[in-house]
């Protein structure tokens, strides 16, 4: 609790007793009369005192002033008892709000708790602690095990597990050693890392992803701006129909003023929007705060809106749906062990870093013996010869075997393929491949399940590949051989297929695809661990990069704008109801506090629910 | 230049419409924006009468809402 809830809850329990006191003990009128004002002093002092402060400062319509119009008038009318409840169960109203209200704030901004406090900097030989924003760029730091990471950087020394739990939603942590690149926000875990820094403080990704979380209620959605030009209109219409009220059916039906009066002023309880000016807000904050949770970082709630309604669902391939790094995805051995093709394969690749060897390395995944090599030769558009412990090892595509007279078998699958001779015998061949991310097609089933029409994908890659990827993934349409123009025509021919309500959504890796991230009417980027280009050019960031969580954004987007709905619903409702009740005499001013402060606090709740995303989590 | 201030107390919402709609006319602010959830205020102005501004910002902001105190 603040120091300002503490000391209304104190007057609020020295109040309700009183009022308990004024209202069940036997006094003579008089004597209850006393403790009831009594009461009103203790728990409506400051509101009458800031009612009056702001009309001198020009504040006409102001809550405060209302209030005290209301419960002075209550008790002017006599109506003693419920001229100070109104008081006391508007602050008791206020108190709750207010409770909620950072208590809310406390558990959003839990959820971004990355911020490092300090950085540990060797200064005269002394380890010291300084605030990270005074760190320069290039400057070596330590980061012990347990301590945040508080720049980018890279490590020079030691080797250590981050956990990047905060960032990603990743629960695995990543290991990292000297050489790697590091990001600010990520816990070190085991080992002691020296880093030197890559970024200052401001430019790292920890304060980016602060920024742009923070800043993100700025771009304010459509119910939003609904809310607060609702909220401004809202106040003076009921205000002067409560004017209305009080005078002119006196005056024209000639019938006693205290009735019409007492109606007017409950309609001064009930004419703050308080309930919605502040739910809705908190129910996309939380919302925004949710996603994060799960390693997506949405840019505003105009964006949530979008995703709600989103239609079609476009991909880029390499790097969204695919990994964008080779994989040997089959080994074809014709007449030795499969072992046997591979280890020759990647000895006679051993000297080449073209992608293609480093995943024939890498699959291998053994040390590499180069006193076995000799006599290796490039063979330019064709593939390499060398000689392996006095064999002659070809490896290449299907033209170098051709060129060789070498009788092979062409392989049908999709990808590259790298044929493989021993001695002028044709031995194999190795698959290439791109491969796809794990969760793709679950993310493209999932789409299809929450109500996603159509799922494309756009590809500069051939039509072989593209389509086979495509099949392979439960995809609607795939458009192949694309140059980065075309891919912007087809999205404009996709934005025209669509129906008016509904919207585009682009995802891709961020790096060639900026004017159709750019145009479709949210653009998901994979964000990567650090890729700060793909962050700024996106409305939405993938931190993790996997696909799958796409669904979990759109699900998470439609249950807070179902939220949100669900409070204007609500407290519209429940506001009208009991000021056409409080206008035919049917509603007496307790209805018209809860109509206020109790709707408030009931909207709050359940604006707080946005924040509660487990169940979306595809990891789940 | 830009500053981010921090709003302590700032409780109710569409006071923080009232403080960026009352701070947005003093002359010289190019942007300023409330954020009630954050309690913070990010206020944009001319480098030669930022000072002028912002204490002009901090009395307005007084005379809306008694109860918050300003930060930064």
């Amino acid at each position: 609790m603040t120091r300002k809830q503490k000391r209304l809850l104190t007057r609020i329990l020295i109040a309700a007793p009183l009022f308990l006191l004024g209202s069940f003990l036997p006094l003579p009128v008089w004597g209850s009369m006393g403790i009831f004002l009594l009461c009103y002093a203790v728990i409506g002092w400051d509101i009458v005192w800031k009612a009056i402060t702001n009309i001198l400062h020009g504040q006409v319509f102001d809550e405060n002033f209302l209030m005290t119009i209301a419960t002075v008038g209550a008790i002017i009318l006599e109506q003693y008892s419920e001229g100070v409840a109104v008081m006391l169960f508007y602050q008791v109203g206020e108190w709750f709000q207010s409770y909620a209200v950072s208590k809310s704030r406390r558990s959003i901004s839990s959820l971004m708790d990355i911020r490092p406090d300090y950085a540990n900097v060797e200064r005269d030989g002394q380890l010291v602690q300084v605030d990270p924003e005074e760190v320069a760029i290039g400057d070596t730091i330590i980061v012990k095990p347990g301590e945040r990471v508080p720049l980018d950087g890279i490590v020079l020394k030691g080797s250590s597990a981050l956990d990047t739990a905060a960032l990603t939603g990743e629960s695995l942590p990543r290991d990292v050693e000297a050489g790697m690149d590091v990001i600010s926000g990520c816990i070190n875990q085991t080992g002691i890392l020296t880093i030197q820094t890559t970024k200052a403080f401001g430019e790292s990704t920890v304060a980016k992803i602060l920024d742009l979380v923070e800043n993100s209620s700025d771009k304010k959605g459509k119910t939003e701006n609904f809310i607060s030009r609702f909220a401004r209109y809202y106040t003076p219409i009921v205000v002067f129909s409560a004017i209305a009220l009080a005078f002119l059916p006196p005056i024209l039906l000639h019938q006693p003023f205290h009735i019409w009066i007492y109606r007017a002023l409950t309609f001064l309880v009930i004419s703050c929007p308080c309930a919605l000016v502040i739910s809705i807000p908190l129910s996309f904050f939380g919302g925004i705060g949710g996603a994060s949770k799960l390693g997506v970082l949405v840019k505003g709630s105009n964006y949530l809106e979008s995703l709600a309604h989103t239609e079609i669902v476009v991909f880029d391939k390499t790097g969204t749906l695919t990994k964008g790094s080779f994989d040997v995805t089959a080994i074809q051995p014709v007449g030795v062990e499969a072992e046997e093709l591979l280890c020759l394969a990647a000895y006679a690749e051993d000297y080449s870093n073209h992608p293609i060897s480093l995943s024939i390395k890498k699959a291998y995944g053994k040390p590499i013996d180069s006193s076995r090599i000799s006599d290796i030769q490039e063979l330019a558009g064709h593939g390499v010869q060398a000689i392996i412990d006095g064999k002659t090892i070809l490896a290449g595509n299907a033209k170098l075997m051709q060129k060789e007279n070498i009788s092979f078998t062409p392989c049908t699958s999709i990808g590259t393929v790298v044929y493989v001779a021993c001695d002028r015998t044709y031995i194999g061949c190795l698959v290439i491949e791109d491969t796809i991310k794990e969760d793709a097609a679950t993310a493209i089933a999932a789409l299809k399940k929450v109500g996603v029409n159509q799922t494309v994908m756009l590809t500069g890659d051939s039509d072989a590949v593209g389509q086979s990827v495509s099949k392979r993934l439960g995809l609607d349409h795939a458009y192949t051989e694309l140059l980065p123009a075309d891919k912007v025509d087809r999205e404009e021919e996709l934005l025209h297929s669509k129906s008016e309500k509904g919207k585009l959504v682009f995802v891709g890796d961020g790096i060639n695809d900026a004017p159709v991230l750019a145009r479709a009417d949210v653009g998901i980027a994979m964000g990567g661990l650090g890729s700060d280009a793909a962050i700024e050019a996106a409305d939405v960031v993938l931190m993790t990069d996997e696909p799958s969580k796409i669904p979990a954004v759109i699900q998470i987007a439609r249950k807070t704008i179902r939220i949100a709905n669900q409070n204007i619903v609500f407290a519209l409702g429940v506001k009208f109801l009991v000021l056409i009740l409080g206008a035919i005499g049917q509603a007496n001013m307790w209805a018209a506090v809860f109509a206020d402060v109790g709707v408030s606090v009931i909207a709050i709740l359940n604006a707080m629910r946005a924040m509660h995303v487990k169940k979306f989590d595809p990891a789940r | 230049m830009k500053k981010t201030i921090q709003l302590i107390d700032l409780d109710c919402a569409h006071c923080a419409d009232k403080i960026q709609k009352a701070i947005q006319k003093i002359n010289g602010v190019d942007h300023v924006s409330v954020n009630f959830l954050a309690q913070k205020m990010v206020l944009e102005a001319a480098d030669d009468r930022f000072d002028a501004i912002l204490t002009e910002a901090k009395s307005l902001i007084h005379k809306i809402e008694p109860d918050v105190t300003v930060k930064g």
